[in-house]
């Protein structure tokens, strides 16, 4: 069968070839060649006043071992984790259940999922600065209540920040979750359960493992862009806590130290490869498509 | 049994509920006849004042251009491209989809950052147009994948078939082809557009003084303080989105029963 191809494209590569130029120059102009451009720049040395030095160093990426940076990628990193830990926490039990109702209301589930993924993120987001507000929501909620007496200071901490990005990304999670516990044949799970396994034990020995592709798809769903959101610690968060991405966002407007915004985002790619070469070799999945 | 699905159940609204709170929160507030926290008494104020604010009005048909533009431009790029991509084989081709799907794997601020530093190497003016050039960057992955994963699925014989019976490439394109992957086409050009409607980092790092778009613009405000406005504009978007679902919804509805009429 592959034989036959050969000849083919010879003829055909005159139409497929014209069809791709466009495609293939469009991705080295405007993805290869900045991408490329700010490894550069992070190799070189900021200007007294305004823009960079074409002279090689390495000071940038000595930087980043100041205590500050170190902090703030902890801090960063941290904040990753656990949010793909509750995400996951969270979502996993929500998309395994899902799964289990009749059609009719599992597509209005997951319709409901879908739906704020489609709305502004920064609509979300405003919705929980009302409710933790120190006059928000919750709080005049609580007063009202009689439990506390003086406002809680909800707001503008590293919880919300968390709060926040669980939120923003769940849906990530519970639909690649649900796709591979969708693709999950019951058979498996009943054939244990007649073998005498309890019903945590088929869950556990199972289901769990056989959607290892969906769980990972979706932590590299979370992980990755919980990195550099720097909109949702901005507003959720106040100045009190930085993120990576924001510390990008600061080293170049406010800094406007290029080289070092440039290395940071280095090093942030690194790291994204990094994870999603991890996830290629645990999943076994060739491509990202899968996780698209 | 029946404990378990009602268990379920229970935690599933409760997961809904906690996921809806903050949306209902906004539209509730954007009624409320005042600028503090308690509740007031109805009013749709905030919904006229939306209405006269100029800049939000500005910012919004710029975001309605750049999608527009910007996910059309990607339906172009991506589609010839997996046309041209799947199924042929040469040396880099494994490369080249890597780094052409790079902009939707880093995060974005990553983009961002590259094209404040590349654009302003090109002295290109930052505006509408370099905004359409970072937007339609990442939207081409969407289409990319979508049409590709169409076109695997294609059987290559009908193609085939065409070209013995001696159609050429390109009526092939638009006679074979191009129907049958029109739906993906479409669908990825549609993710392409709400992605690039809702995009807040790159088009921070790549607008001009001049530009805004409702996003930044919402952003901006946020930043600067309560203004219930924004709730009402927040309602709004959320009244469009739900209207857009909802007519796609029964579109597909009256797609499948029309094989029983």
């Amino acid at each position: 069968m592959k034989k036959q191809k050969l000849p083919s494209t010879h003829v055909s590569c005159q139409g497929a070839c014209a069809a791709r130029l466009p495609f293939i120059l469009w991705t080295m102009v405007f993805v290869a060649i900045p991408l490329l451009y700010i490894l550069c720049m992070s190799f070189m040395k900021k200007a007294a006043t305004w823009g960079i030095l074409a002279e090689f160093s390495l000071d940038s990426y000595q930087k980043l071992f100041d205590p500050v940076y170190v902090k703030v990628f902890g801090q960063s990193m941290w904040l990753a984790f656990l949010t793909t830990v509750f995400t996951l926490l969270i979502g996993y039990p929500f998309a395994y259940f899902t799964s289990k109702l009749p059609p009719k209301w599992r597509s209005l589930v997951l319709l409901l999922i879908i739906v704020p993924f489609w709305t502004n993120s920064l609509v979300r987001i405003y919705g929980w600065m009302i409710l933790l507000r120190s006059q928000g929501v919750i709080n005049s909620l609580l007063i009202m209540l009689g439990i506390i007496d003086s406002p809680l200071k909800l707001l503008y901490n590293f919880g919300a920040v968390l709060v926040g990005m669980v939120y923003a990304l769940i849906p990530f999670m519970i639909l690649s979750v649900y796709n591979s516990i969708a693709k999950l044949d019951p058979a498996l799970v009943e054939a244990s359960r007649d073998l005498g396994a309890s019903r945590w034990r088929a869950f556990w020995t199972v289901t769990v493992p056989m959607t290892r592709a969906g769980i990972m798809a979706g932590c590299v769903l979370v992980f990755i862009p919980s990195v550099g959101l720097f909109f949702v610690s901005d507003l959720l968060g106040g100045a009190k806590t930085m993120l990576l991405g924001n510390l990008i966002k600061n080293e170049l407007l406010t800094a406007r130290n290029w080289p070092m915004g440039a290395a940071l985002s280095i090093v942030m790619m690194t790291m994204t490869m990094i994870v999603i070469g991890i996830y290629k070799k645990v999943s076994g999945e060739k491509s990202l498509e899968g996780i698209v | 049994m029946k404990k378990r699905s009602r268990f379920a159940e229970v935690y599933i609204t409760l997961v809904l509920l906690l996921m809806y709170l903050p949306i209902i929160v906004v539209i509730v507030y954007s009624f409320n006849d005042t600028k503090m926290f308690h509740w007031a008494g109805f009013t749709l104020d905030w919904y006229s004042k939306l209405l006269n604010n100029m800049s939000i009005r500005t910012a919004f048909l710029n975001s309605l251009q750049l999608a527009a533009l910007s996910s059309l431009s990607a339906a172009v790029l991506g589609t010839l491209g997996a046309v041209g991509l799947t199924g042929r084989y040469f040396k880099a081709r494994g490369i080249l989809e890597n780094v052409s799907l790079i902009p939707i794997m880093i995060p974005e601020i990553i983009l961002g950052m590259a094209y404040l530093a590349f654009f302003s190497f090109l002295r290109l003016p930052f505006g509408m147009l370099t905004m359409l050039l970072a937007h339609t960057t990442f939207c081409i992955p969407y289409i990319y994948i979508n049409v590709k994963a169409r076109l695997t699925d294609l059987d290559p014989s009908i193609a085939e078939a065409a070209r013995d019976l001696g159609a050429g490439y390109v009526r092939v394109f638009f006679d074979i082809t191009l129907p049958l992957i029109f739906p993906s086409i479409l669908s990825g050009t549609l993710l392409a557009f709400a992605m690039s409607m809702d995009d807040v980092v790159i088009s921070f790092f790549t607008t001009g003084a001049q530009t805004s778009t409702l996003p930044l613009q919402v952003y901006s405000m946020l930043k600067m303080g309560v203004t219930p406005e924004i709730n009402a504009l927040c309602t709004v978007m959320l009244g469009a989105v739900f209207f857009i679902v909802a007519i796609a919804r029964l579109v597909r509805a009256r797609k499948k029963t029309r094989p029983l009429l």
